[in-house]
């Protein structure tokens, strides 16, 4: 339903190759395209109004269309120009002050505010800071409950004093929190409609009583149209410093990260990005202009990748890899350090240009064939693993029996693995040739 | 038409107050003052179709319409544009409206409720009981969400508001298991409709999508023909990830009707038109307010009555 931006700029592009004349109709065309993926990734239509015609006036009359590339070169200046919309660098929640420091988490119904709470204090937690959680929504049923709940399954502190007026519930939460010798404290608010006044003075009440160093507002990353209005009336309303936003390990493209950077100027600080308490990420605008664009995210998985190699190991491989040493149980680990990245599907959505349907299959098998292959080898003895060539057909049926699978899988596994060297031993060739670098990256924009 | 529509036509016509104004206001303060039709106009009717989430599909479609239209009416007029606008809107939203099937026969008619997280299941759940109580029908709940912590309490307090029994599991017990004792106990009761709330997921999540199939699997064990109504609900400010949804949950667990939560108070509506668009799968329930009775049957022509009113000052004409 969304192709990639850039095959379908490098299609409008196309024709153009050889003549190397740009006429109006093709820019117009491609400023269409740019437009309707913005819309598609639910960007508000007056900030990719605005957002085309910077990129028009950018890219018109530029050395840029007479390229070879022209539409990667488009797609690079669209880029460029949506990393710098959405706040250039990583921005840091404002939690210092004498402790301890209150932080108020407001938002929409359903938007996500109590699961944020929860992982932001472990976030704070692992930053060596000691938060202190206040259910201050005594309207939606049971949403007091649940933040205890959350609070006690990961070992925070909580305020579980009487459910009355939010004001109330804040300012014994602080100073409950100075008991609790806490130093950040965050106030988990009900969910509110932009346009209910009194539920907005309430909130102006909690901000005047507390007088918090930091307002999050937590939006939901496939919110539509409606985000500018939400962020605009919040801000008017209230003010806040910088936004979550939410649900965004779903396929939402995230267009209101875009809208509401542009239109209140806050910075997005955070990402939620999976169901554990872990699941926050801070907000890379690189990454995100990638992500609405459908360019994947290679850095994201860069990153990942690095989390999970410890140090050194990854020397060590590409020397097995070089001298042709790569063993099943050099494989073993690799296919670890895959599943420790997250689930296959995710790592592949991360990558520019994966086909849709692609994901789909990898995302039905969910690591099952994965697993399989990791019971196959984990059956054989280290020898066997260093050494596949012992393996006759006794060999092989006691495997296929240890792990659970057939001796046709195994024996496929292993022709996989023979494949998979030989490949190795022809790129360990080829890149003694070329010489290293990051020339591999280099059509990935951030790169 | 106007015979019909009451109270519950107010509270809709509140509801979709803004998405109205928008674009009433919108499309005559745009063709006020023109003497000819030119591509801006064009352009900033199609921005207005485009704020209330219809996506670029359908904001486009329609314009082409009005433009085809325009060549009949020599020069701007707002009453015709808005009519054709109306004309367009109606026919993309359905025809007639298609209502909850909860006629179980024999046995319970059972309703299980989907949707990612913070959709708004739980609460529209909640009204529901409480509306189908009210009609005299015999309604059990069921707390199929025993993962995210304090859900079932959540429904619990909902179940207490309007007055029907729940069955609820342990938390973190498995959801399929706690859905078959409810389904049991409904039977037992002699239940009219038995509700099944479930936990959120993103449709992208194929593990938790599987928990669910495997839920739906139960109930079509337990009580053959069932379920007679899988409703998804949809975040009324979602935007076009809402089809994706619609899409995914409805190829997995065979969606019959969507419910769209949160309408009030939003500039929104139009996703209803891009859901259309891609997929036949009828709305059947649209929430316009927190009050138990905002919870209604989605009818089409009222919507679109609703959405673009064929009288300027539609409150003094209708009542």
């Amino acid at each position: 339903m969304f192709e990639d931006l850039s095959s379908r700029l490098e299609g409008v592009f196309k024709s153009l190759r050889g003549r190397g004349v740009l006429t109006e109709d093709n820019v117009r065309e491609a400023l269409r395209e740019i437009r309707r993926a913005l819309l598609e990734a639910d960007v508000h239509y007056k900030v990719a109004k605005d957002f085309v015609k910077r990129v028009e006036e950018r890219a018109v009359g530029q050395e840029v269309l007479k390229g070879i590339h022209p539409g990667q070169q488009v797609v690079k200046v669209v880029h460029d120009e949506m990393v710098q919309l959405l706040g250039g660098t990583v921005a840091e929640p404002n939690i210092t002050g004498s402790p301890p420091v209150p932080v108020m988490v407001v938002g929409l119904q359903g938007s996500g505010k109590t699961t944020t709470c929860a992982k932001l204090a472990n976030w704070l937690k692992k930053k060596g800071r000691r938060p202190y959680l206040v259910p201050a929504d005594p309207y939606r049923p049971a949403a007091r409950d649940q933040l205890i709940k959350l609070a006690q399954a990961n070992g925070h502190a909580v305020y579980e004093g009487p459910e009355e007026d939010p004001v109330e519930i804040c300012r014994r939460g602080m100073q409950e929190a100075v008991r609790a010798a806490a130093d950040v404290v965050l106030l988990d608010t009900a969910g509110r409609l932009h346009v209910d006044d009194e539920l907005m003075e309430e909130l102006r009440q909690v901000r005047a009583t507390v007088k918090p160093h930091e307002i999050l507002l937590v939006v939901d990353g496939m919110i539509g149209q409606d985000s500018v209005n939400v962020a605009e009336q919040f801000r008017e309303k209230l003010g806040f410093d910088g936004v979550v936003l939410t649900k965004m390990d779903g396929d939402a493209r995230g267009g209101a990260a875009l809208s509401i950077r542009h239109v209140t100027g806050v910075p997005i600080k955070f990402l939620g990005v999976g169901e554990s308490a872990d699941a926050l990420e801070p907000f890379h605008p690189d990454r995100m202009a990638s992500r609405i664009l459908n360019m994947g995210d290679v850095l994201t998985l860069v990153e990942r990748a690095q989390e999970s190699v410890e140090e050194g190991e990854a020397e060590e491989l590409q020397k097995k890899l070089r001298k042709n040493e790569f063993t099943l149980e050099d494989f073993r680990t690799q296919l670890r350090r895959l599943k420790k990245m997250g689930p296959l599907s995710q790592i592949m959505g991360m990558l520019p240009g994966v086909p849709k349907d692609a994901l789909q299959e990898v995302e039905k098998d969910g690591g099952k064939s994965l697993t399989r292959v990791e019971a196959i080898i984990s059956s054989m003895t280290p020898a066997e693993r260093t050494k596949p060539s012992i393996l006759d057909g006794s060999r092989r049926r006691r495997i296929a029996r240890g792990s659970g699978t057939s001796v046709q899988e195994v024996n496929q596994l292993l022709k996989q693995f023979g494949d998979m060297r030989k490949m190795m031993k022809q790129m360990g060739r080829m890149k003694k040739g070329k010489g290293k670098g990051r020339g591999r990256f280099a059509r990935f924009p951030g790169m | 038409m106007i015979g019909k529509i009451g109270r519950g036509f107010t509270r809709l016509r509140d509801g979709l107050r803004k998405t109205r104004n928008q674009l009433g206001d919108g499309v005559r303060s745009i063709v006020k003052g023109r003497s000819s039709f030119d591509e801006g106009m064009w352009e900033e009717i199609e921005e207005l179709l485009l704020r209330s989430d219809t996506g670029a599909a359908v904001a486009e479609e329609i314009v082409d319409e009005l433009r085809l239209a325009s060549g009949r009416w020599g020069k701007p007029d707002a009453e015709q544009v808005f009519s054709q606008l109306r004309e367009s809107i109606a026919t993309r939203l359905g025809g007639e409206p298609v209502p909850l099937q909860l006629d179980g026969g024999e046995g319970p008619a059972v309703v299980l409720v989907i949707g990612v997280n913070g959709a708004g299941k739980t609460t529209s759940i909640g009204k529901l009981a409480a509306r189908l109580s009210g009609e005299g029908k015999r309604v059990l709940v069921v707390a199929g969400d025993t993962y995210r912590m304090a859900a079932m309490e959540q429904l619990a307090v909902w179940a207490d508001r309007a007055d029907v029994p729940i069955v609820k599991g342990k938390e973190g017990a498995d959801a399929a298991a706690v859905v078959w004792d409810g389904l049991e106990a409904g039977v037992r009761r002699g239940s009219d409709v038995i509700l099944v709330d479930t936990a959120g997921r993103l449709h992208t999540k194929s593990g938790l999508m599987d928990e669910l199939v495997k839920v739906r699997r139960v109930i079509e064990k337990r009580l053959p023909g069932a379920p007679h109504e899988v409703l998804l609900v949809l975040d009324g400010t979602t935007g076009q990830n809402a089809i994706q949804q619609a899409r995914v949950f409805g190829e997995s667990l065979g969606v019959t009707g969507l419910v769209l939560a949160k309408l009030d108070g939003t500039a929104k509506g139009g996703v209803v038109m891009a859901i259309r668009r891609e997929l036949d799968v009828p709305v059947k329930l649209i929430g316009v307010g927190e009050k138990l009775e905002d919870l209604q049957d989605f009818d089409p022509a009222a919507f679109a009555e609703a959405l673009a009113p064929s009288d300027a000052t539609p409150s003094e004409a209708q009542e």
